[in-house]
């Protein structure tokens, strides 16, 4: 349901204006260290003023940091069962479902088609500051302290409105958010300023993926080999978000025999890309990052092998977050339409075929949602997350395609044409248990 | 704050049944799956330590559903299990006896699903009284052991169609017709009877009795060999003017278009997670033999690469423990709905549904896994197997589940989606 109607833009712009009466009029927001976050969520464009479309290679200056790295404290548990965010949780998930609804979802088909974002999307997204969740205060972005919860709370949301818009944005997050859990201090005093300042980097990838059959990302094809203080690295990644845009990419190879990320910048000789278009997430304009003989210095490793499993498990919990929000779409859609659609001289979903259908959809989705938060919470707590994370991904593997299967199958015919958005989710939800890295929380 | 894990406060309980699982109903599982209608004589003393433990007030509702030891009202409290106890919704987030009964009857049943169904005082009827009695009545029947019986030879799960009658007469109700399918039937003291006052009134007319088990026109006529959880007695009883003291009738004796039915039918929001949990411990105990089984063949599950690029036994067993995390989480949630004083009827069916297919679908693959081992009576993987299936059954079959959940979702009432 394409909507290109040109108050798009328009409405957008007013979006940022409603969520700050709305959320202004919490309660919590009497508190002076709450309001400041907020400010600092929902305000970001307003100061400054954004400069999008820098050209792909700008220079980064290598910066050296105070020494110590700055990491996102670790959270407290509560020790208590508790399904309810953080009142800071429930802002930026608020300001994210608005988002979804007001901007994202109507210009999901369009995204798809053209294999873009869309410029006054962007800019909403952009001026709502949601890219930095994964960032600490004190390097310029918004986060308290780990925030995986959040990050999937917000996926979630944004997702809802349109899978391949959401990875589109949040993909560049996800380098900011790496260079925040795993930089030193001169890694992210040279790269961060360019995600949180005035000019903001177009894109940014994490690319992870290869093409080969039962890729493994722990067994990589793509190597990284010493010669004196640089690397040399070779190899292909695929399924790259916005890799024609992106101006730094964080690929992962063997180094020694170990998998570690490793900062490229997209200006390095030997970097090309080439078009990689996917079943889905078209929105994210995917692309191949191909690495001849690209020599980057040894300081450009970014984190221990550790960090980068953590990067693999915090992919897959972005990717089921993100499953969860386009599942919660064609749960919210087939159940307003079983209602509906007359067959046989009565809603189709008074028939149990229908019926159950609708229903497996939500207790699937249900314990997906709820793994998925389980397994955020524990990266956030900074408890073994190993097992949990294993396991959301199986049932996004599992369970999220077979949502998107039901989508298509509910509307019959409607379900396979363009006409509705169900033929898209079933292609976005195929991706969100292959694909690997891109998103992070 | 989103925390998903088991409580601190109840990590002492579920040691306990833990323990009561691993060193009571392990031992003398087999023993009971083949004597089936033999006594379970260790339980006697089994649930002498129950009750010291509730009067200890250090592990209550460290068995299944109790009704009668409710009373820690206070934060922290671990209150009697499936006692149905809604609290308000208030500001501070609770963990109550909702959870605490669905995490320790997780670990019983780890042990034996049979056993802990028969575990003295703790039967689903105590869960009904639990629900649906008032204040006198409950203290009238504590202590007393409740089975339950709702399904009749022709009715199953439409227990809106039962046909068992009560009709007044002075300050008795005088009850007739046929029962079926009623766990611990012969065991316990009490049997929560369903009768309709009047057949042409529907679901409204609907009535829970209690009814003694010594009572003359309560008769046991059968009890039932079964497939599996053999280590309970499953009764039929015939009621030929079997006559109820008025007072016995629970909850309110008026026929009225709300409540009622309705009434009886909540004891339900709280028993289905606690039969998910049953789900839910037989799944584990299946995993964990398998695992170790497999681990002897050399096949172990590494949570980071993907299934795929893994050994088939070992993908089988990573899908499986993530379906398991997915209906421990639905159950959690559900209990803690319940704690919340948050209406949980669909999310109690949602736990029930997914639970009870992953309980079945686990433990015959757990069988077909270890090969002869998991077929033979030699490990426990058989019985298991067979004992999974009333899971997806009682308390509501799988397909019930689902007709709850897309009732709710769809907003259709029960004669729109039938």
């Amino acid at each position: 349901m394409a909507i290109t109607s040109p108050s798009l833009a328009e409405r957008s712009q007013r979006l940022g204006l409603r969520l700050i009466s709305k959320v202004g009029g919490l309660p919590v927001m009497a508190d002076p260290k709450v309001r400041g976050r907020a400010e600092r969520i929902l305000n970001r464009g307003a100061h400054g003023g954004f400069k999008a479309q820098v050209a792909v290679g700008r220079a980064f200056t290598k910066s050296a940091g105070s020494g110590a790295a700055t990491r996102p404290a670790t959270t407290r548990r509560s020790g208590r069962f508790d399904l309810t965010p953080t009142e800071d949780q429930q802002m930026l998930q608020q300001a994210a479902s608005d988002l979804a609804d007001e901007v994202i979802r109507p210009a999901g088909s369009r995204a798809d088609a053209e294999r873009a974002v869309p410029d006054e999307v962007r800019d909403a997204m952009q001026q709502m500051g949601l890219a930095l969740v994964g960032v600490p205060v004190e390097l310029g972005g918004i986060a308290e302290e780990r925030s995986a919860v959040a990050g999937v709370l917000v996926l979630e949301q944004l997702a809802r409105g349109d899978m391949g818009i959401a990875v589109s944005q949040m993909a560049t997050a996800a380098v900011a958010t790496a260079l925040a859990l795993y930089g030193d201090s001169d890694q992210q005093a040279t790269y961060l300023p360019h995600f949180t300042g005035d000019e903001p980097v177009t894109a940014a990838a994490l690319a992870l993926q290869e093409p080969q059959p039962l890729f493994d990302p722990f067994d990589l094809v793509t190597t990284a080999v010493a010669q004196g203080d640089s690397l040399v690295l070779n190899g292909t990644k695929a399924l790259v978000a916005n890799a024609d845009r992106a101006e730094i990419f964080v690929v992962s190879a063997m180094v020694d025999g170990e998998a570690r990320l490793v900062v490229v910048e997209a200006a390095t000789e030997g970097v090309t890309i080439e078009d990689d278009p996917a079943m889905g997430v078209r929105a994210a304009h995917t692309g191949r990052v191909v690495l001849t003989d690209v020599t980057v210095p040894t300081t450009n490793v970014l984190g221990t092998t550790d960090d980068h499993r953590d990067a693999v498990r915090r992919g897959r919990v972005a990717w089921a977050a993100a499953a969860c929000g386009t599942a919660r779409a064609v749960l919210d859609q087939v159940t307003a339409y079983a209602r509906e659609r007359k067959a046989f001289g009565e809603p189709i979903g008074q028939r149990q075929a229908v019926a159950f259908m609708i229903a497996d959809i939500a207790v699937e989705l249900d314990g997906l949602r709820l793994a998925t938060l389980k397994a955020a919470s524990r990266l956030d707590a900074a408890t073994d997350a190993a097992q949990v994370v294993g396991e959301v991904r199986a049932l996004t593997a599992t369970h999220a395609v077979q949502i998107g299967s039901h989508a298509v199958q509910m509307l019959g015919g409607h379900g396979f044409v363009k006409e509705f958005d169900n033929e898209r989710w079933y292609r976005d939800l195929r991706g969100a248990g292959v694909l690997e890295g891109t998103l992070l929380v | 704050m989103i925390d998903l894990e088991v409580p601190r406060k109840f990590r002492p309980l579920v040691e306990q049944a833990r323990g009561m699982a691993e060193e009571v109903f392990r031992p003398i599982s087999r023993k009971y799956d083949l004597a089936e209608h033999e006594y379970p004589q260790e339980l006697d003393l089994l649930s002498a330590l129950i009750d010291g433990m509730g009067s200890a007030g250090a592990g209550q509702g460290a068995g299944a559903s109790s009704s009668t030891r409710a009373k820690d009202e206070h934060e922290g409290g671990v209150a009697a299990v499936g006692s149905g106890r809604r609290h308000a919704a208030g500001a501070e987030v609770r963990n109550g006896s909702n959870m605490s009964s669905v995490l320790s009857i997780l670990e019983t049943c780890r042990g034996d699903v049979g056993l802990t169904l028969s575990i003295p005082r703790q039967g689903l009827g105590n869960a009904a009284i639990a629900a649906v009695a008032n204040e006198e009545q409950k203290a009238r029947y504590r202590g007393k052991w409740a089975a339950m019986a709702i399904t009749e030879p022709d009715t199953g799960s439409d227990s809106g169609a039962i046909r068992t009658t009560a009709v007044r007469d002075g300050d008795e109700y005088v009850l007739n017709g046929e029962k079926i399918f009623v766990t611990s039937g012969e065991r316990a003291e009490l049997v929560v009877v369903w009768a309709t006052l009047d057949r042409s009134l529907g679901k409204q007319a609907i009535k829970s009795f209690v009814v003694r088990r010594d009572n003359p026109g309560l008769r046991l006529v059968r009890l039932e060999h079964k497939l599996g959880i053999r280590a309970s007695d499953t009764a039929a009883f015939h009621l030929d003017d079997c006559r109820v003291p008025a007072q016995d009738l629970l909850g309110d004796p008026e026929i009225t278009t709300a409540g009622g039915f309705g009434g009886a039918m909540q004891t339900f929001d709280n028993t289905r997670p606690l039969v998910a949990a049953m789900a839910l411990g037989l799944t584990r105990a299946c995993l964990d033999t398998a695992t170790e089984l497999l681990a002897g063949a050399g096949v172990t599950v590494d949570w980071d690469r993907p299934a795929y690029a893994q050994s088939a036994a070992a993908a089988r067993l990573l899908q499986m423990e993530a379906d398991y995390e997915s209906a421990h989480l639905l159950t959690l949630r559900a209990a803690w709905m319940a704690d919340n004083g948050r209406p949980n009827s669909m999310e109690a069916s949602m736990a029930k549904a997914k639970a009870g297919r992953t309980c079945v679908n686990v433990a015959l693959a757990c069988v077909e896994l270890a090969g002869a081992t998991g077929y033979s009576e030699r490990e426990l993987l058989e019985k298991w197997a067979r004992d999974s299936k009333i899971l997806d059954i009682f308390e509501g079959t799988q397909q019930i589940q689902l007709l709850v959940i897309a009732r709710r979702l769809l907003g259709m009432s029960s004669s729109e989606l039938k």
